[in-house]
């Protein structure tokens, strides 16, 4: 047991990490001085935030008529984009909760940066209620309290189901995410030279850590509960958005596979987004030893599968329309795949449905560079599968009088756009002050290190 | 806390390479009746854990009693609002309990979430930012640690047990004030 033999090695989930110290010193490097690619990608974010804030700031001055949403679309690429970026949270938590209470070995090196990843992503999602609400100062009005009107939100809606649930989704998966970067923050302030700036930054934030056995054991038993707990909340959220359409009467929307075909969606999106993320990140970090091709393997037979449920939803709404023979039903989905919006649809199935099938490919699973082009694909196919079930729905409603075309206005685009920025600002921010691969997970499942046996000394 | 420094327990810190010799320490000494014994490692070690004997975490009950109050808070405060001003909605009844289902859940697992971490929190004696115990900065990268407080009497043999087994550094701590 003392030593690992290269044949056990080559087994490992990470062979190419030989010691502790070593985990410790290759992702500290990554709070070292920023290059220029970082710089370049902050000030393009930043930029990002200043398209937000001009499209936005116009939009709350001139009022929400710069947005192309018109009767009978009032939902357009605002409630598409929230969709898109709490879908794209989903993941983190897959990852960080589901896959931790299944005990998955391939976890440990890509769970920090997707939870981060999840953060960030519904704080992004966060914003797209109070700029769909126009009169964003009444942005309180969601929550209950109490008030001099004695009135209350009506608890029997979606939408206060919707408020209830994101913003618990966000306090957990925040204190999820916080609680378990604490030891990894005292491994920095360990490292950092004493009376720095960054030393007591890290001191600070580590909130006096020092990996005692009391703290491992109690540490260990509130993540496993916190996880316990985030597991059902990550499917309750993206099902309570669901029911934001399936809850209405609008074919195309009223249908009960919409939660399950929605959290499917969510962590196929999220877990391409996480690829798309952590693939740069590897390239100029110089990862490669901790997200080794297993990981991306792995990743990429997730986005598989929840692939496949996704596109069989998608057969299973169509054929549920024709099987029910309800004429308006029958008619929108006819009207998705040839009416007006069907380039959006198509996109949608060929993102979604066709591309993924090049992941039942080992070449293609092993091909980092294949696999961050797919994951780009896919991140397209879902905003648009989002704007699909949104807008060509209501684009069609009720009585054919009414009904009308959406598009998007310049306002809208600017916002969308924006909230890219706003997401990345965050991401960047957070790989530069905070170990975005969890290091003391990954010492989990490497060997640990024994005496070495006497009669072993000379091998 | 201040610590005492009266010297009635002296404490002594050793850092090692090995998990099988920090384990091999702690069961040592703990067959020749120290029991005051704090461990570091850099990532929770089940051999650690098992060699000190650990009762289970009363970290359960945060969480249980957290999502039970949530559950509650949420059932009760769905209730009220409804009562308070009762409109009909949609035709459905006052108290529609299957649609109050959903804020009841999410505050079930908010308030569970909240407690855990209070809980932690406590049982970890975290925040406790005063630097004045003796560590060595490389648990937090690849060395176990073993901290034994004894009377001054009896520090010679934690010593000799604590040096069997090769330390790569040992650490005196006079003031005896043990670890959390």
């Amino acid at each position: 047991m003392a030593t690992v033999t290269e044949k056990e090695r080559s087994e490992l989930t990470h062979p190419d990490v030989r010691s502790y110290g070593e985990v410790n010193t290759d992702i500290l490097q990554m709070l070292s001085r920023p290059g220029k690619a970082w710089w370049f990608l902050l000030g393009l974010s930043i930029a990002g935030i200043g398209l937000l804030a001009f499209s936005w700031g116009n939009q709350i001055i001139n009022g929400i008529g710069l947005a192309g949403l018109n009767t009978p679309v009032g939902w357009g690429a605002y409630i598409t984009t929230f969709v898109f970026w709490v879908g794209i949270a989903h993941s983190g938590t897959l990852i960080s909760a589901i896959l931790y209470l299944f005990r998955a070995r391939w976890r440990q090196s890509i769970y920090r940066a997707a939870e981060a990843m999840t953060v960030f992503a519904v704080m992004t999602a966060g914003l797209f209620p109070l700029i769909h609400l126009g009169r964003v100062w009444h942005a309180y009005w969601l929550f209950p309290y109490p008030n001099q009107r004695m009135l209350w939100p009506n608890f029997k809606s979606p939408l206060v189901w919707d408020v209830f649930a994101v913003s618990t989704y966000f306090t957990v998966s925040s204190l999820f995410f916080l609680l378990g970067l604490i030891p990894d923050i005292a491994a920095a302030r360990d490292q950092a030279k004493k009376g720095t700036l960054r030393q007591k930054f890290y001191s600070l934030t580590a909130f006096g850590w020092r990996g005692t056995d009391r703290q491992w054991h109690h540490f260990g038993k509130a993540y496993l509960y916190l996880a316990a707990l985030a597991t059902p909340l990550v499917l309750s959220v993206h099902s309570v958005v669901s029911w934001d359409f399936a809850m209405g009467i609008v074919p195309g929307w009223h249908a009960t596979i919409f939660a399950p075909y929605f959290v499917a969606g969510a962590i196929f999106s999220g877990v391409a987004m996480v690829i798309t993320i952590l693939v740069p990140i590897r390239k100029v970090f110089g990862l490669e030893s901790y997200l080794t091709t297993r990981h991306f393997d792995a990743m990429a037979k997730l986005c598989l599968v929840t692939g496949l449920i996704v596109f069989y939803a998608y057969l299973t709404e169509f054929f549920m329309a024709w099987y029910s023979a309800e004429d308006p039903e029958r008619r929108v989905f006819w009207n998705r795949v040839f009416g007006h919006y069907w380039w959006a649809t198509w996109i949608m199935l060929i993102c979604n449905g066709l591309i993924p099938i090049m992941l039942w490919f080992k070449r293609v699973r092993h091909s980092i560079a294949a696999l961050f082009v797919i994951s780009i694909f896919i991140n397209i196919g879902m905003w648009f599968e989002r704007f699909v079930i949104i807008v060509t729905s209501l684009s069609h409603e009720f009585i054919p009088f009414a009904w009308n075309v959406y598009r998007p206005s310049v306002t809208e685009m600017g916002i969308v756009i924006g909230t890219f920025g706003w997401f990345f600002f965050w991401f960047l921010l957070f790989i530069r002050l905070f170990p975005p691969v969890a290091i003391a997970e990954i010492k989990e499942v490497l060997p640990p290190p024994m005496r070495p046996k006497k009669k072993e000394v000379g091998r | 806390m201040t610590p005492s420094g009266t010297a009635e327990r002296q404490g002594l810190l050793a850092s090692y390479e090995h998990l099988d010799a920090t384990v091999d320490v702690i069961k040592r000494l703990r067959s020749e009746g120290f029991e005051e014994i704090t461990a570091f490692a850099p990532f929770p070690e089940h051999h650690i854990e098992e060699a000190l004997g650990y009762a289970a975490s009363p970290i359960r009950l945060f969480t249980l009693i957290g999502g039970l109050t949530g559950a509650a808070t949420g059932l009760a405060f769905t209730i009220f609002a409804n009562m308070d001003w009762p409109i009909v909605v949609g035709g459905k009844p006052i108290l529609s309990i299957p649609a109050f289902i959903v804020p009841v859940f999410e505050m079930t697992i908010l308030f569970g979430a909240l407690f855990t971490v209070v809980g932690v929190f406590w049982n970890m004696r975290v925040p406790d930012l005063k630097g004045d115990v003796v560590y060595d900065p490389e648990f937090s990268s690849g060395r176990f640690g073993v901290y034994v407080t004894a009377p001054p009497a009896r520090l010679d043999t934690v010593r000799r047990i604590l040096e069997e087994q090769g330390p790569a550094l040992i650490q005196d701590d006079p003031t005896g004030r043990a670890h959390g």
